[in-house]
């Protein structure tokens, strides 16, 4: 293959890539940014949204764009729930010290992995895409349900941002933010919004797994991936900074989709690792972050 | 502040002198109760993990396997029973299952992982436990010399083998410039290494070796790799991604030219040919240890192993058609457990003392005929390598059926010995 399709098909699902990271992150971010709890169950809420996506659109009796539809709503209502209850039932009554909520996190994690292990079983299983459409250019064909995927995850982003900035649920939220104990002085129910945090946080996970469950296929091990990448996308653009995250989720997935195809996929990992090494050690905080 | 021992609590001596008499007992009883007990076999099993497709059908091959052998009245006329532990498709746990079957579950001897680096963690436990370790796993490592004398593959033709006696037939009739994608593994390496060596000594050439990490789940990034010039793909791939494996490739081939496409079974493994995005595989080519779609010259006994296993003629479970089985690979437990049997019989099996009977009547073994037992064909085991031969097939994608169209002769998967277990200590 010659150089300029070489790149365009590089360019192309490195942009698929960040789309996904960007999504993923935001909601490990936003958790972390509000709530300052580093959640490590995150990759699980994005395998359990998947899971579900399988569930939803193969009992549902509907065409598949029209049962996928309806999973991109349920999925991420029942994983919000279970985040919500995780977080009164668990993180709450740790006053969401730091580091007990990684230990109670990573208990999560492996709960919600193995109860789907055991109500689902050990298989990948495929989820029909939506809509079955694919480019072919003169050189290679490509999946148009991808570019649909990142033109998806640009318009939730977008959703995240107004919300947080537009709404009144973000304000309260960001006022909780820069000050949990003044927001209580002001009449703020500290409690609900940090439930509420947190299951925004897991329900982005589930919306960006249903996004791209039918590109890859739903399996219980499947969150170890997007849990990783978060963190690094995270680190990178700055904990709790959703520009940043943004940011880092370009740099990380276009890099990550032109170093993989010019050379290999292993070194776009080292690479993006190092990266995180370096973010650390010079700008602990993030290229984004507040001073903490 | 002391307290009195009333008659009902027990002091510290009635509870070791029970313990002690308990003891004493089991150890008179065990042996007396060891004669009359069923032969207990241990299963490594990839029950979980990036095997799990496999392991599913493997248990049931093999339940299907032992009831066969007990309604035919067991091992040396003792029941068989089967312990399955599941090892998470992973070498470390792979390594304490083996202890836990021999030390804990007391089995006569294990068998049954296929992934190779399970098999290649493993082994080396089961050499120091002593206990004979039967694999599935078609890798190199057994003939190959890597393992030790307790690790043997009577089930299943080895990679090297297989790979070698394709060769020949792909050069002849898809092409002679090869592009090769792989799981990047042992057992991916084991293709790499040797079907490179056949192509080469055949007259062909590869002109690219594409290694993808068995636990990939994404694949696109790794297709513009395959140089324009290809005449063939080779494609071999494993883990939960296979049909995310396939579906890729047909995507970014689409509607414009491909290469000639010839691939290992195991990248549609536990898969329906009827997924949509694999029509592109109409016309293609597979490797198959043993035809999926049942074919018109089957021997009257495949219909007897369908039934038994619980398979229809199309591969798919006869309670579930969407759910395909591994039929490729799984005949490797059922002719394994046939090979158990009549081993431990030629070798008088009594208990544990006798493992190394075992082994050496294994390695006494030569010409297998095909029959129920061997239900895959024929066979011829190499008592030196610990290596079992048998033929190999080639299938045609036909209106999304694997059709036939070659089968190897045993001649073509031979190759010299790179080991003599049989002068090694055990």
């Amino acid at each position: 293959m010659s150089f300029g399709p070489f790149l365009l098909l590089a360019l192309l699902e490195g942009t698929v890539m960040a789309a996904v990271l960007a999504l993923t992150a935001v909601g490990l971010s936003l958790v972390f940014g509000v709530m300052r709890v580093v959640n490590v169950a995150h990759g699980e809420f994005f395998m359990v949204g998947a899971v579900l996506a399988w569930f939803v659109t193969t009992y549902l009796p509907f065409p598949p764009a029209l049962s996928w539809l309806v999973a991109l709503i349920i999925a991420p209502l029942i994983v919000a729930a279970i985040a919500a209850l995780a977080d009164t039932l668990i993180l709450k009554r740790l006053t969401y010290d730091p580091e007990a909520t990684i230990v109670a996190t990573i208990g999560i994690l492996y709960m919600l992995q193995q109860a789907v292990l055991t109500l689902y079983g050990p298989d990948a299983r495929p989820v029909p895409a939506p809509f079955e459409w694919r480019i072919q250019t003169p050189w290679f064909g490509y999946s148009g349900y991808k570019l649909f995927v990142v033109a998806a995850s640009g318009a939730i982003l977008t959703a995240v941002w107004l919300f947080m900035t537009r709404s009144r649920a973000g304000l309260v939220m960001r006022a909780t933010q820069v000050d949990r104990d003044i927001a209580r002085a002001f009449g703020i129910n500290v409690d609900r919004v940090y439930a509420g945090t947190f299951a925004l946080g897991a329900g982005l996970a589930a919306v960006a797994a249903v996004l791209i469950v039918p590109i890859q296929q739903a399996h219980y091990l499947m969150g170890h991936d997007p849990l990783l990448l978060s963190f690094v996308v995270v680190i990178i653009g700055g904990l709790g900074s959703i520009r940043g995250t943004l940011v880092a989720a370009l740099v990380i997935g276009l890099s990550d989709g032109v170093i993989s195809m010019f050379f290999s996929p292993t070194l776009a990992k080292i690479l993006a690792t190092l990266l995180v090494a370096m973010v650390l050690v010079f700008r602990p905080q993030g290229l984004f972050g507040a001073k903490a | 502040m002391t307290r009195k021992l009333t008659g009902l609590t027990a002091s510290r001596r009635a509870v070791l002198q029970g313990a002690g008499a308990g003891l004493l007992t089991a150890g008179f009883v065990a042996p007396i109760w060891a004669q009359a007990a069923p032969i207990k076999l241990g299963f490594q099993l990839h029950r979980t993990g990036i095997g799990a497709a496999y392991g599913r059908w493997y248990e049931r091959t093999a339940q299907a396997a032992l009831k066969m052998v007990n309604d035919a009245g067991g091992i040396n006329g003792r029941p068989v029973e089967i312990v399955f532990e599941d090892d998470g498709t992973d070498p470390k746990r792979g390594a304490e299952v083996v202890e836990k079957l021999t030390r804990q579950h007391n089995c006569d001897l294990i068998f049954g992982p296929l992934f190779s680096h399970v098999v290649i963690g493993s082994a080396p436990r089961a050499g120091e436990l002593k206990v004979p370790y039967l694999v599935c796993s078609e890798g190199f490592h057994v003939a190959g010399g890597k393992l030790n004398r307790w690790s043997m593959q009577p089930g299943i033709t080895d990679v090297r083998a297989q790979v070698q006696s394709m060769a020949p037939w792909v050069l002849a009739n898809l092409g002679k410039k090869v592009t090769m994608v792989f799981p990047d593994y042992a057992f991916g390496h084991d293709h790499r290494d040797y079907f490179t060596a056949a192509v080469e000594a055949g007259g062909g050439k590869v002109l690219a070796q594409i290694a993808i990490p068995p636990t990939e789940t994404t694949f696109t990034r790794y297709m513009p790799q395959i140089p324009t010039d290809t005449e063939v793909l080779y494609h071999v791939m494993v883990g939960p991604a296979v049909l995310t494996f396939v579906k890729e490739l047909g995507e970014f081939y689409g509607s414009g030219a491909k290469p000639q496409i010839f691939g290992f079974i195991d990248s549609l493994e536990a898969v329906d040919m009827a997924s949509p995005g694999l029509e592109f595989l109409e016309g293609s080519h597979f490797w198959e240890g043993h035809c999926r779609n049942k074919q018109p010259d089957a021997p009257d006994y495949e219909a007897t192993y369908r039934a038994a296993v619980g398979v229809d003629d199309n591969g798919a479970s006869v309670s579930d058609p969407k759910d395909i089985s591994t039929y490729g690979h799984m005949f490797s437990v059922w002719e394994t457990l046939h090979i158990i049997k009549a081993g431990m019989e030629s070798a008088g099996y009594q208990g544990a003392a006798d493992r190394q009977k075992f082994v050496e009547a294994v390695e006494a073994m030569t010409v297998i005929p095909a029959s129920l037992a061997h239900v895959q064909g024929e066979k011829v085991f190499n008592g030196k390598t610990h290596q079992v031969f048998g033929l190999q097939f080639i299938s045609r994608v036909e209106g999304g059926k694997l059709v036939k169209v070659h089968t190897s002769s045993m001649e073509d998967g031979m190759y010299p010995d790179a080991v003599d277990f049989s002068t090694q200590s055990f």
